[in-house]
């Protein structure tokens, strides 16, 4: 089997940009390994638009803004395999995979990166109570179904958790005819996009019960019902529960980005993200494997999926036409007031250039209005930035000049906070 | 005088807008903390538009299914009438990207184009 400087797990949109900025950094033997019978990932089957509005200055489909992407693949003639499963990934970056032409067959790559994006949290790990029927699905699972094999999962519906993809689903079932009862959300604000609210929801007169979660599930070879009640810090309120008569429930509540493969190569995990750990360059913790997208932490635009799976894809070509000394610092980015996660995690002044600019994404833990957002190298203040609002519902992103960070030479760590 | 509720989608804010309304014509707008929100609140409730995104029966393809989207915006009101029409409708594959796959929807000039490529399967 030929050998390749770079392998790309995954041919969603991040591991397609990731491949393609290496390419454009010189990389020549790139080899993108997709589990599916096609490239684009999920966008495939996200038909609804509103897909590249900063990189592309348009309103796309998710099919049209894959294909963006799939077309640059083959223009440069990046090599790519479909229906290919990676079973595992060492530490010293060798990969097995498998797939109907080659059967069971083993990689040795100089760098790796991670674009195996994310899973649905699923009903078992959700803890309803109740009966174990057929018609319940993540929404994830029924938008495959409706959009690219086309079936139609049910006709009477009820959504739990009211994230991006609960939202757009009540839209399309309803357009194709089925009765979306309501949508009950745990938490007392949506994690959906208000746009998502108001066009998904609101448009079509589908109830959003804030601060409701399912807590029993009717039927016994189909689902027959679902009890939805009110709830208090999570706990379910005695004497408001209400029956829904229907015959399906879609999941929407979270999404885990799939990090089975690096785990095996014993990559450091973050608690928070359940991404990895990473650095300015979006290196984990076993040098030469990158990670980018939504493996390394859930985004809610894809943009900002590509821009940073560019950035992955830029550094594992560096890693590979000039590899470099193992960095004496490492600045750790520290979670100061209000901040969830940043990635990356740490930074290596040594590896900054220094007329650049690093990006620092990061989540906030609650809504938040006229607050500053702050960064600091050691005590010195390097970014400031007022904000109206923000919304754990909506990364932020900070960036930083690396001139900023190299002037302040005797600092031991980077702090980003909320003040004001 | 009638008043219209609405919340704003211009930014993560999601400013509650109220609208005054008279005649079917939006005489103020409050609630908004920028002109954003004024021009969103006068749009939407004089002539709400919407892209319609959805999947078109395929035969002969290698999925039952293509995705397809109106090429414009299309009146709010005409929504489920897209639909209909679309339901009725069988493509042949193969069909390509961008391909109109029906000319002026729902009584309106606006076509219906593919939004992904179904190879003959």
């Amino acid at each position: 089997m030929k050998e390749y400087d770079l392998v790309v797990i995954g041919g969603g949109p991040a591991g397609l940009a990731a491949a393609i900025a290496a390419r454009d950094a010189g990389i020549q033997d790139i080899l993108i390994l997709e589990r599916d019978r096609e490239l684009g990932g999920i966008l495939n089957q996200c038909i609804h638009n509103g897909f590249g509005l900063h990189t592309f200055r348009k309103e796309l489909t998710g099919p049209e803004y894959a294909d963006r992407f799939v077309q640059k693949v083959i223009e440069k003639e990046i090599e790519y395999k479909l229906d290919t499963m990676v079973l595992a990934l060492d530490a010293d970056k060798t990969l097995t995979a498998v797939n109907r032409e080659a059967g069971l067959f083993q990689l040795h790559p100089k760098a790796v990166v991670l674009a195996m994006g994310c899973r649905e949290r699923p009903r078992g790990a959700l803890n309803i109570p109740g009966s174990r029927p057929a018609g319940i699905y993540t929404a994830g699972t029924a938008q495959r179904l409706v959009n690219m094999e086309g079936y139609l999962p049910g006709r009477k519906v009820v959504i739990l958790g009211s994230g991006d993809i609960g939202l757009i689903m009540a839209r399309r079932m309803t357009l194709e005819g089925a009765e979306v009862r309501a949508v009950a959300e745990l938490m007392p604000y949506s994690g959906g996009l208000k746009r998502n609210i108001v066009q998904c929801l609101d448009d079509y007169g589908i109830p959003l019960l804030l601060s409701h979660t399912v807590v029993d599930i009717q039927g016994k070879d189909r689902v027959e019902g679902v009890t939805i009640a009110q709830v208090d810090h999570g706990k379910p309120i005695p004497g408001t529960e209400v029956c829904y008569e229907c015959d399906t429930l879609l999941l929407s509540c979270g999404l885990i980005p799939e990090n089975e493969l690096s785990i095996g190569a014993g990559i450091k995990l973050n608690t928070v993200t359940n991404g990895p750990v990473v650095n300015e360059s979006l290196e984990t913790s076993v040098p030469g494997i990158f990670a980018a997208g939504n493996v390394l932490h859930v985004h809610d635009l894809v943009d900002y999926v590509c821009e940073e799976a560019a950035s992955a894809g830029y550094h594992a070509a560096e890693y590979i036409l000039r590899p470099v000394q193992e960095a004496a610092t490492v600045l750790p980015i520290l979670c100061g007031s209000g901040i969830r996660y940043t990635v990356p995690a740490c930074i290596r002044p040594e590896a900054l250039e220094s007329e650049g600019k690093v990006n620092i994404r990061f989540r906030v833990d609650n809504l938040y209005e006229k607050k500053k957002i702050t960064g600091y190298v050691g005590d010195t203040l390097i970014f400031n930035r007022y904000r109206k609002v923000v919304a754990p519902g909506e990364m932020e992103t900070i960036q930083i000049r690396c001139k900023d960070i190299l002037s302040c030479s005797d600092a031991k760590d980077i702090t980003v906070k909320l003040e004001g | 005088m009638e008043i219209k509720h609405l919340t704003c989608i211009c930014c993560p804010l999601g400013c509650q807008l109220h609208a005054e309304m008279q005649e079917g014509r939006v005489v103020s707008v409050s609630g908004n903390t920028c002109k954003n929100g004024d021009q969103y609140a006068r749009k939407e409730l004089t002539a709400p538009t919407r892209i319609v995104t959805t999947t078109v029966r395929v035969r002969g393809g290698i999925r039952p299914v293509v995705s397809v989207k109106t090429a414009c915006d299309v009146p709010k009101e005409k929504i489920f009438e897209c639909m209909k029409e679309l339901k009725s409708i069988e493509l042949e594959a193969p069909i390509v990207m961008g391909q109109t796959i029906l000319h002026g929807i729902a009584g309106t000039s606006i076509d219906v184009v593919a939004t992904s490529a179904i190879r003959k399967g």
